[in-house]
C-alpha cells in the first residue's frame, strides 16, 4: 500500500492544474446539449487539443500524452476540480476509441484516432432502437452485403443517440446475418451521418435540452473498410466498450469528489448550516471518497495486468445511485430555491439518467449477481 | 500508489485464512457461547497466537511479527469472517502492541495465547470478553491502564451477540499498570479498534453474503433455485456492492495509520461508517433471503449476524463516526453570517 504520488505524478498535477487554470473559461458555457452550447464546447475541446489536453493517455501520435493511466486519473481530478466544461467529445474518445485500439486496422485507427482527438469528427453511439434497449442483443437494424460496391447497404432507426443531432459520425451495432442467433450475427459499423439515406431528428430530453436524437438510415452504403473488428463479430467488439462505459473511463471519480466539496461548501454557506440534513451530506463525502478508493484499487489491478471485466458492473451501481443521493441532498439543503433554475436542480436532472444509461442498474445488478456472486441465470 | 496489500501482509491473512478454515467452524463459535465449551476457542487463539497474530503489531524485538496497521485490514478481515470469538481488535490492534511499547510482563503470555487480553476505550460500556478476558486494558481519564482479572469486578451482561461475553468492568483508578497517556496516545488507541473492528465487520459481511449465495443456489421453489429470482440476486447484489466497497475504504485507513497520514482519523471514521452499514445490509439480507430458516438458531446464519450487530455498534457506531467527520470537515459549527 502506497498512496502517495511519485514526483513525475505531482509534476504533471502541477502542469495540468496551471494550465487548466488559465485556460478554464471564467464563465460556464451554455450546455453542450444544445445547439449553440455544442458550438461553444467544441472551441473548448480544439483549446484543449492543441495544448495536448484532449486525450492525455492516448500515444503521442495521435495527439496524446502517452500518460499513465495514474496520470489520465489525476488529470480527470484537476479537470472536475478547475469546473472544466463537460466533453462533448466523450462518447468517440471513452467509448468508440478504447475499441479501435484493440479492434481497429492500423489504417483506421490513422484515419479515426487523430480527427477524433483534434474534435473534427463527433462520434455518437447508435446502439438503442425502439425495440432494444436493455436487450440490446434485440436490435433489428440491418445490414445487407452489397458484393458489387464492395460493402453493406445500412437499414433500420437507433435511438436515444446522445448529441445525435450535432455530432458528425455514428458507432453502432446492425445485423449482418438474420439467420443467426441473437448475440451472433451483429457487426460493428462506423458511419458519417452525412451519408446519403440518413435522416436525424433531435429531440428533447427530460432537462429540457436536444440532447437526444433518433437516427434514421434507409439503404445507407457503408464500404467495407467502416467495419471495425469483423463481420458477424460485433457483440464481443461492443462488449469492449460496455466496460468503459459502465466503470471508470466515462465516470472518473474525480467527478464525485468535486460534487462533494461543492455539497460541503453549500451546506457550509447557509446559515444554520446543513442542520437536520447533517448525516446525508457526510455520507455523501463519504461515498465520494469510497468511490476514489474503489477505483485506486482496480487502476492498480489494471496497471497490473488484472483488468476489471464485469466489476465495472459495481462502479456504474455505485456511482450513478451515489450522483442522485449527493443532488438530492443539495436540493434538500436548498429548501424552496430548490426548484429554481440553478447547477444544482440542472445537475440533480441529469442525475437520473445515471441509473438508465451505460446499462440500466436492473441490468447491473443481474451482472452483479450472476457474474460476481455465481447465482443462476434463470 | 499502489493500492494492494503488501505480499508479506497478504502471506499472514492467507496463513490465518488456512489455519481458520480448518479449525474454526460454527461449532467453535458455537463453544463460545454462554454454557458453550470455551477451552475449545482458546484453543484455536493458542494456534493463531502460534503464528504470530497477537504480536502483528509488536516489534520484533520483542517476539512479535513487527508489521504495521496495513496488516491488520486483511488479517482482521479473515478473523472477522471466520466468526470466531475472540477479542481480535482488542488483542491484535489495542492491546497487544500498548503492553510491548510500556514493557508490560504479561506480554509473553497474550503473544503465546495463554492470557486473554481485552481492551475497552469507552468507559462505562460494557466490556467484550469481560467474563472470560485475563487482562484488560481500561481507559480511565486521559490513561489507558492494564488490569488482571483479579483486580476488577466484572459483572455480565447479556449480548444479542452470546458469544461476546460482555461484563460491566469496574477497576480502581489508580490500580493496574500505566500503559499509556495523554490524548495522543488514547486516540491512536482508539484508532487502532475502530480500525480493526472495520476490518472485522467487512469480512462478516463478505461471510455472509457467501452464505447466501450458497443457499439460494440450492433452495427450490416454484420448481426453480430462488436465487434465480431477480428480487433474490438484485437484494444481495446490493449487499455485496456495499461490502466491496466498505473494503478498499477499511484498506486506505490501515495505510493512512501506519503512513501517519493526518487524514487517519478521518479515513478510520470513514472506514468504521462504511464497513458497519455494510455488514448490517449484509446480515438483514442474508436473513430475508434465506427465508424462516433464517430466523432460526440451529442455522448457524445468525451467529455471523449477531456479530455483525454487536461490531457495528463497538468502538463508535456510524452515526457516531460521521458526526466525528463532521466535525473533521466543519459542518458542526451553526448561526455564521
Amino acid at each position: 500500500m502506497d498512496l502517495t504520488w511519485s514526483p513525475e505524478d505531482e509534476a504533471f498535477r502541477a502542469e495540468a492544474r496551471a494550465w487548466l487554470e488559465a485556460n478554464v473559461p471564467r464563465r460556464p458555457l451554455p450546455s453542450g446539449d444544445t445547439r449553440e452550447g455544442f458550438a461553444a464546447h467544441l472551441e473548448w475541446e480544439r483549446t484543449l487539443f492543441d495544448a495536448r489536453w484532449a486525450v492525455v493517455s492516448w500515444p503521442e501520435e495521435y495527439g496524446g500524452r502517452d500518460a499513465s493511466i495514474w496520470q489520465w486519473l489525476i488529470f480527470e481530478e484537476e479537470y472536475y476540480r478547475a469546473g472544466a466544461p463537460q466533453r462533448v467529445t466523450q462518447n468517440g474518445i471513452f467509448l468508440l476509441a478504447p475499441t479501435v485500439f484493440e479492434f481497429g486496422t492500423p489504417e483506421q485507427q490513422r484515419r479515426i484516432l487523430p480527427r477524433m482527438a483534434a474534435a473534427r469528427d463527433l462520434w455518437a453511439q447508435g446502439w438503442s432502437e425502439p425495440g432494444a434497449g436493455s436487450d440490446l442483443a434485440g436490435i433489428r437494424s440491418r445490414a445487407v452485403r452489397d458484393e458489387a460496391a464492395g460493402g453493406w447497404r445500412l437499414t433500420g432507426q437507433k435511438t436515444w443517440t446522445t448529441r445525435g443531432a450535432f455530432c458528425t459520425h455514428l458507432f453502432g451495432l446492425f445485423r449482418t446475418d438474420p439467420e443467426a442467433q441473437r448475440h451472433r450475427g451483429l457487426t460493428y459499423f462506423l458511419v458519417p451521418l452525412d451519408a446519403p439515406g440518413v435522416t436525424v431528428r433531435g429531440f428533447e430530453r427530460l432537462d429540457g435540452d436536444e440532447g437526444f436524437a433518433e437516427v434514421f438510415l434507409d439503404d445507407v452504403f457503408v464500404p467495407d473498410t467502416d467495419v471495425l473488428g469483423g463481420v458477424d463479430r460485433g457483440w464481443s467488439v461492443a462488449m469492449a466498450t460496455t466496460g468503459s462505459e459502465r466503470g471508470l473511463t466515462l465516470r472518473s471519480p474525480g467527478r464525485f469528489l468535486t460534487a462533494a466539496e461543492r455539497l460541503l461548501d453549500l451546506a457550509r454557506s447557509l446559515p444554520d448550516g446543513p442542520g437536520a440534513h447533517r448525516d446525508r451530506v457526510v455520507q455523501s463525502w463519504i461515498d465520494a471518497q469510497a468511490y476514489q478508493l474503489f477505483t485506486l484499487e482496480q487502476v492498480t489491478a489494471l496497471a497490473e495486468g488484472r483488468p476489471a471485466g464485469a466489476e465495472s458492473s459495481l462502479n456504474k451501481l455505485f456511482w450513478s445511485e451515489l450522483d442522485i443521493r449527493l443532488h438530492e441532498t443539495a436540493l434538500d439543503l436548498l429548501g424552496p430555491a430548490a426548484e429554481t433554475d440553478g447547477p444544482w436542480s440542472k445537475g440533480f436532472l441529469f442525475s437520473l439518467a445515471g441509473p438508465i444509461y451505460a446499462g440500466t442498474n436492473e441490468i447491473q445488478r443481474n451482472i452483479v449477481a450472476e457474474r460476481l456472486l455465481g447465482l443462476p441465470r434463470r | 500508489m499502489r493500492f494492494s496489500t503488501a505480499e508479506n501482509d497478504a502471506a499472514l491473512a492467507g496463513a490465518v485464512a488456512d489455519l481458520l478454515a480448518k479449525e474454526a467452524g460454527p461449532e467453535e463459535i458455537r463453544a463460545g457461547w454462554p454454557g458453550g465449551r470455551s477451552e475449545r476457542v482458546d484453543a484455536v487463539w493458542r494456534k493463531l497466537a502460534g503464528v504470530g497474530v497477537a504480536g502483528t503489531l509488536v516489534p520484533e524485538a520483542d517476539d512479535g511479527l513487527g508489521l504495521d496497521e496495513n496488516a491488520l485490514p486483511p488479517l482482521l478481515t479473515e478473523l472477522g469472517r471466520s466468526g470466531l470469538p475472540v477479542p481480535a481488535a482488542e488483542t491484535v490492534a489495542v492491546g497487544a502492541p500498548l503492553l510491548a511499547a510500556a514493557g508490560a510482563p504479561q506480554l509473553a503470555g497474550v503473544l503465546a495465547g495463554d492470557l486473554l487480553l481485552t481492551a475497552s476505550a469507552d468507559p462505562g460500556a460494557p466490556v467484550p470478553f469481560g467474563t472470560r478476558a485475563d487482562l484488560f486494558v481500561l481507559r480511565t481519564g486521559e490513561q489507558l491502564r492494564l488490569y488482571g482479572r483479579d483486580e476488577v469486578d466484572a459483572e455480565p451482561v447479556g449480548s444479542a451477540d452470546g458469544s461476546r461475553a460482555l461484563a460491566r468492568v469496574t477497576a480502581p483508578p489508580g490500580g493496574g499498570l500505566l500503559l499509556a497517556e495523554g490524548p495522543d496516545a488514547v486516540a491512536a488507541a482508539w484508532r487502532h479498534g475502530v480500525l480493526g473492528t472495520a476490518a472485522l465487520l467487512v469480512g462478516l459481511g463478505e461471510r455472509m453474503v457467501e452464505l447466501t449465495v450458497a443457499y439460494v443456489a440450492e433452495r427450490h421453489q416454484f420448481g426453480v433455485p430462488v436465487g434465480s429470482f431477480q428480487a433474490v440476486k438484485h437484494a444481495l447484489a446490493d449487499a455485496e456492492l456495499a461490502v466491496r466497497f466498505a473494503r478498499p475504504a477499511v484498506m486506505a485507513a490501515g495505510w493512512a495509520q501506519a503512513a501517519g497520514d493526518p487524514g487517519a482519523a478521518v479515513r478510520t471514521s470513514m472506514a468504521k461508517v462504511l464497513a458497519s452499514d455494510a455488514a448490517r445490509l449484509a446480515a438483514r439480507t442474508a436473513i430475508q433471503c434465506h427465508g424462516a430458516i433464517g430466523y432460526t438458531t440451529e442455522y448457524d446464519l445468525h451467529l455471523y449476524a449477531k456479530r455483525a450487530w454487536a461490531l457495528a455498534a463497538a468502538w463508535g457506531g456510524p452515526s457516531d463516526h460521521r458526526e466525528l467527520i463532521a466535525r473533521e470537515l466543519d459542518l458542526t459549527r451553526v448561526g455564521r453570517a
